[in-house]
């Protein structure tokens, strides 16, 4: 391994093996989580911050890196949560089928809408992919031959779930496989982004006439980040269900995607651990704050300070504009004065 | 032929509510390159101020009351929206992505906000009792109040038309959409045009909020993000920035899901919307109509 492979990759192993390491100790971190570090509950949030981190991540590689703005990525992430629990609760096939199958739409779907809406660009994609989107919402909604539950959702038939995934004395299990999704989502990340289409993203994201002057068709490398990033949102939506154990229509809702914008925006666009910082640190505020809002001393408060702050979503709106205005590059640019990137490009030409 | 007559004025009327929020979005769009994603909110406001005047005004008739919550509904659409443009969106000029992603922010945390002053639940209007009632045209009952929605769309097409068509600040509006460099470049003072389009557009989703509280004869914190998805739809449809454009894909995207609703099942109308949506695009990947007003 070269010396600049392993600055790379050093940082990322450490903290795999720490985060693979919580469940086995019992450390109270007072006012950050609500009990030792490994009891269920601790472990439930923390899996959910890992798992929003993959996803935001995936919708990154879209926004962050090639430029194009989706208002529809919740759509993907459902079809991971919804087609796996239709598969095992109505229509009862086995965990591995139902797994497969949702693989199957996983790429088949955004390969046709993805056909369809990479057709406009701009914010016209944006609208396109959001009402795409939509669809998805109103069938969750209107759960055609009961398979969806409409707006109650649909409870996972846990019989057909693997065994050391169910149960609240297991969630140290759950928590391991999303720590293994997170994980996969991130090397792939990593790989695509550095491989040669991933070149041609960021070049689309930068000038896409230039791209296609040179030859090349930004629609198809356009498609594919598409299908890649839906895919890795899909594998999340499974390790959702399974953490969650049944799949809610709040998952297809327009408001879950732009949730992933936000946390995108806020944790630092296009960078290695911007999107992953963003997901975790939304999924903990959001999870935290609501818990925080019944607390003493936020019920203490006079009622103008108060109200608001009983809803999570205000506060963290309120943060991803400040954020907008007084951080562009979001939390992992803080401090930092971003290099012109044509010299960052000169640099590492040099070093090869 | 009844139930067709029903279904045409009922969607017209659909088309219309449409309408009123999708035309403030597509003036924005067509002026300043902004998706308004706070659009919703305007909406909200508006809705909510409606709500709350009356509410205020318990011993007062029906009407005047109505008139007046519908009054404040629109001033207060109107004074938002000139206020987000003044602090939000004018710090952020040329930065497109930006200003789409602080809009997403007030979207919301509007609505949070919403839900944590007056809570989930929906809040009933009161509205006066002509609108809850029929008329009778060729022998279908049509309610009322979809009436005044297609009254109240053809008014503000009109007026919006003759704001860009014969005023001063319309023709600047309408440069402003052609080339804005040049606008400037004249000498004059675009932005002012910038916050005079975000405040009609406001005034205009603010009446879509009142009327779609008639409509509904209640107000609740989601109904502005529903309501906007679709007049997304319609401004897509329309071609971004075409007011024509928006109008007529109004009407269609509201036909189509009152028909496709009652002669295919119930629930496909959303569906066949999308559908259209991505038919539309299939076939003119720029929408039904290119040019602005």
């Amino acid at each position: 391994m070269s010396p600049r492979a392993f600055k790379q990759w050093a940082v990322p192993v450490a903290l795999l093996v720490v985060l693979a390491l919580v469940p086995q100790f019992s450390i109270d971190i007072p006012y950050v989580f609500n009990g030792a570090i490994n009891t269920p509950g601790t472990l439930q949030l923390l899996a959910l911050c890992l798992v929003f981190g993959g996803v935001a991540m995936s919708y990154d590689l879209l926004f962050g890196y090639t430029g194009l703005l989706s208002f529809g990525h919740a759509l993907y992430f459902a079809v991971g949560v919804y087609i796996t629990a239709i598969a095992i609760t109505k229509w009862h096939w086995s965990f591995v089928a139902a797994i497969a199958f949702t693989a199957l739409i996983g790429i088949l779907l955004p390969l046709v809408l993805g056909a369809v809406s990479l057709r406009v660009g701009g914010i016209a994609f944006a609208m396109v992919t959001l009402a795409f989107a939509q669809a998805g919402s109103i069938l969750a909604f209107k759960n055609p031959y009961g398979w969806t539950g409409g707006e109650e959702g649909l409870g996972a038939d846990y019989t057909k779930l693997p065994a050391g995934l169910v149960g609240i004395f297991n969630t140290k299990h759950l928590y391991w496989v999303a720590l293994g999704f997170v994980t996969v989502a991130f090397v792939v990340v990593q790989w695509a982004v550095a491989s040669s289409p991933g070149h041609i993203w960021q070049a689309i994201r930068e000038n896409e006439l230039r791209v296609e002057v040179l030859g090349l068709r930004p629609y198809a490398y356009k498609l594919m980040v598409f299908v890649l990033a839906s895919f890795i949102a899909t594998a999340g939506g499974v390790v959702y269900l399974l953490l969650l154990g049944g799949a809610t229509p709040e998952v297809t809702s327009a408001n879950f995607t732009l949730t992933l914008l936000v946390m995108v925006v806020i944790g630092g666009t296009g960078t290695r651990w911007g999107a992953l910082l963003g997901g975790a640190i939304y999924t903990w505020a959001n999870e935290r704050l609501g818990e925080a809002s019944s607390s003493h001393a936020i019920s203490s408060l006079p009622s103008v300070l108060r109200t608001p702050l009983q809803q999570p979503l205000f506060v963290l709106g309120v943060l991803f504009i400040l954020v907008v205005f007084f951080v562009p590059g979001g939390l992992v640019r803080i401090g930092k004065v971003r290099r012109p990137r044509t010299l960052q490009r000169l640099q590492e030409a040099m070093q090869k | 032929m009844s139930t067709f007559v029903l279904l045409t004025i009922t969607g017209l009327g659909l088309g219309a509510l449409y309408f009123l929020i999708a035309s403030g979005l597509s003036l924005i769009y067509g002026l300043m390159g902004v998706l308004n994603f706070a659009h919703g909110a305007f909406l909200t406001v508006g809705a909510y101020a409606l709500w709350f005047t009356e509410s205020k005004l318990p011993g007062m008739a029906v009407l005047p009351r109505f008139l007046l919550g519908a009054l404040a509904g629109l001033v207060a659409g109107g004074v938002f929206a000139a206020l987000v443009e003044l602090i939000l969106i004018r710090p952020l000029y040329k930065r497109h992505i930006e200003q789409v992603l602080v809009t997403v922010g007030l979207g919301l945390s509007t609505t949070a906000l919403v839900v944590a002053i007056w809570g989930n639940d929906a809040r009933t209007v009161a509205a006066p009792a002509w609108l809850g009632k029929t008329t009778t045209v060729f022998g279908a009952h049509i309610p009322n109040d979809r009436w005044i929605l297609i009254i109240a769309a053809i008014v503000v097409l009109i007026a919006l038309n003759a704001f860009l068509k014969r005023t001063r600040y319309g023709l600047i509006i309408r440069a402003g959409v052609e080339n804005r460099a040049m606008v400037t470049a004249l000498g004059i003072d675009v932005r002012r045009a910038f916050t005079l389009v975000f405040a009609i557009g406001g005034v205009a989703a603010a009446l879509a909020g009142v009327l779609s509280g008639v409509y509904f004869s209640t107000v609740d914190p989601a109904r502005g993000t529903s309501l906007l998805i679709f007049a997304f739809i319609v401004v897509v449809i329309g071609g971004l920035g075409s007011l024509r454009g928006t109008a007529g894909a109004a009407v269609v995207v509201g036909l189509v899901q009152q028909y496709a609703n009652y002669y295919a099942s119930s629930g496909l109308g959303d569906l066949s919307v999308v559908l259209l949506l991505g038919l539309v695009l299939l076939a003119r990947p720029s929408g039904l109509s290119r040019s602005f007003a």
